[in-house]
């Protein structure tokens, strides 16, 4: 099939307080049914979405940190971090989970497919991608 | 529908889906099989508890072709194939086995 294209979700928004955050993830795992090149772009507030420990029980929403964890089973290849958003925000990509990436026909792996861009390359980015989605 | 379980009534949402995972049993899995007139033998009862420690980690019913990769990755190849997996559950092992399970139905099954 030719019919593969380059999505790009893109996360502003904290994880929690909106619904923003779970939605966009949702659409990700529905998306990756459709075997298309998909990547996420965590810019602004988003990035918080990937801050390890985070702790919701004194809220009504669910924790879905871990569920950004199964992205690498779903055939997400990329989670991009940009690097002044975080550095705005007092945050490094230690501060951030890991998502490991393995094709279970070949066995190619790799251990974390979170990675920090900075600006020329999250232009980039956005320009290669056939469809952005942002939340 | 709410099912009957030990004595206990649960509520299910339209589709047959638990509407509180906290309230699953293993009698749950028993009730809806008998229902769809399966024996649950211990293949059945592998998946399943699979299918809940999965939620349990990662906060998510598993779409079809993830279960089936991740049952290969821990359980092998001979059990990581839609043919063992719908072998089990014939009315598809995301949605029926999720059910089951007493997890939501999976995000991106229609």
């Amino acid at each position: 099939m030719s019919d593969i294209k380059k999505f790009m979700y893109l996360n502003r928004r904290a994880p929690y307080g909106t619904i923003y955050a779970w939605e966009s993830l949702e659409v990700v795992l529905i998306g990756a049914a459709f075997d298309q090149q998909v990547s996420l772009m965590f810019m602004d507030d988003g990035v918080f979405q990937l801050v390890k420990g985070s702790d919701t029980s004194q809220s009504d929403m669910k924790n879905f940190l871990p569920t950004y964890r199964t992205l690498g089973d779903y055939g997400v290849r990329h989670l991009y971090v940009d690097k002044a958003s975080l550095e705005a925000r007092g945050l490094t990509t230690d501060d951030l989970i890991e998502v490991a990436w393995e094709d279970f026909e070949t066995e190619e792996e790799v251990d974390n497919i979170v990675e920090a861009v900075d600006a020329d390359q999250v232009v980039q980015l956005m320009a290669e991608s056939e469809v952005v989605f942002s939340f | 529908m709410p099912i009957e379980v030990n004595g206990k009534t649960l509520e299910t949402d339209e589709e047959g889906y638990l509407a509180n995972i906290n309230e699953w049993e293993p009698g749950v899995a028993e009730v809806m099989a008998k229902e769809d007139e399966l024996d649950l033998t211990d293949e059945h009862w592998e998946i399943i508890k699979f299918l809940r420690e999965y939620y349990e980690e990662y906060q998510i019913a598993p779409a079809v072709r993830v279960l089936t990769k991740a049952v290969g990755k821990k359980m092998g190849k001979d059990k990581g194939n839609s043919k063992y997996l719908y072998g089990l559950f014939p009315y598809g092992p995301g949605k029926q086995a999720c059910r089951y399970a007493g997890l939501p139905k999976p995000t991106g099954c229609v």
